[in-house]
């Protein structure tokens, strides 16, 4: 602190404007979390935690409210959409960065970043209009003659085919996110010293080989990164979601069938919460998906830091 | 240069002194487009600016329980004891219909009929296919196939869910046991689409699928809407004549300060899915209430060809006079 007052007058002043600006976000957070739970407090005296997230029935009539169908919605269509996304936006990354001729990688990069810059609502009503109507008449149908017969996976598949469930938000929810996983993956491999991938190439090594054993484990916490981001705006993904997945406060194991995320439910229904109690756990929902979305980010920069501190040594 | 701010300025002191004649209004997104063609008419006539904000009908209520509007508007009718607590007047401005559409290929517009029972049982799930026997009596000349009935409602809470619910909780007990009426409820089957475009897209795009949405709506979108056997034992159709005949054999009585909901109404010819748009209106505000009450006098007079021109039902003469009433016992009278 004495150090701190002897500096010039000046740096004193901008150390605590810049101070201050960096405290803003921390209030921000806090006053979220403040305001989520003052406004839930009703429902959470009259549900409790567990049985709030453990309900699933979700009845405005009689004033039965439970999170557990919109929970399952987001986790599921997330997770679906990352086991999509990542693999496919690793591949534009090593395309891009490795394997394309450099006249095709620009044109391919701005195509990328563009898709990330198109609104939500855009995604939403290009899958209702179009992926909506080729899912239920072509890819899900392929999908039960291929899976159908099988053991447990074909009752992924069950149902009748309508193009408005949990596979075509995910589906949608995937494309979203690709952009952010491929550029920053890219980034990240571009970042790989070339000295490095010449000796291997010297010593012998194939291209994928390179790839691999290379540019890979070099640039692995980047790519990290951005599935971490990715993530986030999957969970928090509204508009889109909201078009194609039917909205069905239920838990089913078919990805055929309708079911409802958190976002969607507050999109949908926050507008015409007459009554306290049920205004009060609309708010109770946003507070979890705020927990939620905040204790996956905290798991994943654990992982992150836990893995740089490996990459390190 | 000094002229022209001058001019500036000057432009200013009268936009304020315009910006004094301004009356908000905030709820139901239903009457909408209708109150948005009544307050631009207004504002040339009178030079009054109407800013209505359709934020959805709960929003109104908090908003003017709150006292931040002038106006709040609702599409359900609030309870008798719930106008006494907030201290509130209520009154209705327009009145709209429901119809069930569908989509069964070979099948056209004001085809099928439906009854409150049938309605009903394929939204609890109960009359699963098309064939169903009930259906089919009620269809005797029209080939039904076997083939599963898609459900489609609103996935949003909604005044257009209210009102059908409604319908449904009257005419069927079983409805009313197992879910209830609701701008929102605990629907038995069905997929829900957001809004009336997207119980609309559904239905079009859903072979063998049903949903329900507003008149307006559907007449503007060329929707195939079904007959319904009304409280009188008609099949009707869904038109401006089916929901006046609604209106106007509705009783709506000011002591309960309107309370109704206009499902299954007695007419011979009414459409039995009917609905009133109500305003709110803080009991206290004298003054302001009046400056109100001369827009939708105003309205009641001059607005009834634009709002049918866009598909909305006006209010039966009849009704406007005992609103003209209720207003001058009140002393709220413009």
């Amino acid at each position: 602190m004495k150090k701190f007052l002897k500096l010039p007058f000046a740096d004193i002043v901008f150390a605590l404007i810049s101070f201050s600006a960096a405290i803003t976000i921390l209030t921000l957070v806090v006053a979220t979390v403040v305001v989520l739970f003052k406004e839930a407090s009703l429902a959470i005296d009259k549900f409790g935690f567990l049985k709030f997230i453990f309900t699933v029935e979700w009845n405005p009539v009689k004033e039965i409210f439970g999170a557990a169908a919109s929970l399952y919605g987001t986790l599921i269509t997330t997770f679906l959409a990352l086991l999509i996304a990542v693999p496919v936006s690793i591949g534009i990354a090593i395309f891009l960065t490795e394997v394309a001729p450099p006249f095709l990688r620009t044109p391919i990069g701005i195509a990328i970043e563009m898709l990330a810059a198109i609104p939500s609502i855009i995604y939403g009503m290009w899958g209702l209009f179009t992926l909506a109507p080729i899912m239920a008449d072509y890819i899900e149908p392929t999908l039960q003659k291929w899976f159908g017969d099988w053991p447990i996976v074909g009752k992924l598949f069950e149902g009748t085919p309508m193009g408005i469930d949990l596979l075509t938000a995910s589906v949608i929810l995937s494309i979203m996110i690709t952009p952010f996983i491929a550029s920053i993956s890219r980034d990240a491999f571009k970042l790989t010293p070339d000295i490095v991938k010449e000796s291997a190439y010297a010593l012998g090594a194939t291209k994928w080989e390179v790839i691999k054993d290379v540019v890979l484990p070099y640039s692995k916490l980047g790519v990290y990164g951005g599935i971490v981001l990715a993530l986030g705006r999957a969970l928090g993904e509204t508009m889109a979601v909201a078009f194609v997945l039917g909205n069905k406060h239920q838990i089913t194991f078919s990805l055929l069938d309708a079911a409802a995320t958190i976002t969607v439910t507050l999109a949908n229904e926050f507008t015409e919460a007459d009554t306290d109690l049920y205004l009060s756990s609309l708010f109770y929902l946003a507070l979890i998906l705020f927990l939620l979305s905040f204790s996956i980010l905290a798991v994943a920069k654990f992982f992150l830091l836990r893995a740089e501190k490996h990459f390190q040594r | 240069m000094k002229k022209l701010i001058l001019g500036i300025l000057a432009g200013g002191v009268i936009g304020t002194a315009v910006a004094d004649e301004l009356i908000n209004g905030a709820g139901a997104t239903f009457p909408y487009p209708v109150y948005r063609a009544w307050a631009y008419m207004y504002y040339k006539e009178t030079g009054i600016k109407v800013n209505y904000q359709s934020i959805g009908s709960g929003g109104g209520i908090r908003q003017i329980k709150n006292r931040t509007v002038d106006f709040g508007a609702s599409d359900a009718p609030l309870p008798p004891e719930k106008l006494d607590e907030y201290k509130l007047y209520q009154f209705p401005a327009i009145i709209g219909g429901v119809v069930p559409v569908v989509n069964i290929p070979g099948i056209k517009e004001g085809q099928l009929k439906l009854d409150g029972y049938t309605l009903c049982h394929i939204y609890l799930g109960d009359i699963k296919y098309w064939d169903n026997q009930k259906l089919k009596s009620l269809n005797p000349n029209i080939n039904l196939p076997h083939k599963e009935i898609r459900v489609v409602h609103r996935a949003d809470a909604s005044g257009t869910t209210a009102i059908f619910t409604t319908y449904l909780s009257q005419v069927c007990p079983e409805w009313k046991e197992k879910v209830g009426a609701g701008k929102a409820v605990s629907w038995p089957v069905g997929i829900g689409g957001k809004g009336n475009e997207g119980v609309a897209n559904y239905v079009k795009r859903l072979k063998f699928s049903i949903g329900y949405v507003e008149f307006a709506y559907a007449k503007q979108n060329r929707l195939k809407y079904t007959l319904l056997k009304n409280k009188a034992g008609n099949f009707v159709k869904p038109s401006i004549e089916t929901f006046k005949s609604a209106g106007a054999t509705a009783e709506f009585d000011p002591e309960k300060h309107f309370y109704l909901w206009m499902v299954n109404a007695p007419g011979k010819n009414a459409w039995p899915i009917a609905g009133a748009s109500f305003i709110l209106e803080a009991r206290e505000k004298k003054e302001v209430n009046k400056k109100v009450n001369r827009f939708f006098k105003w309205a009641f007079e001059k607005g009834d060809e634009i709002a049918i021109r866009l598909d909305y039902v006006p209010l039966p003469q009849e009704l406007k006079q005992k609103i003209y009433k209720y207003w001058e016992k009140h002393g709220i009278a413009p």
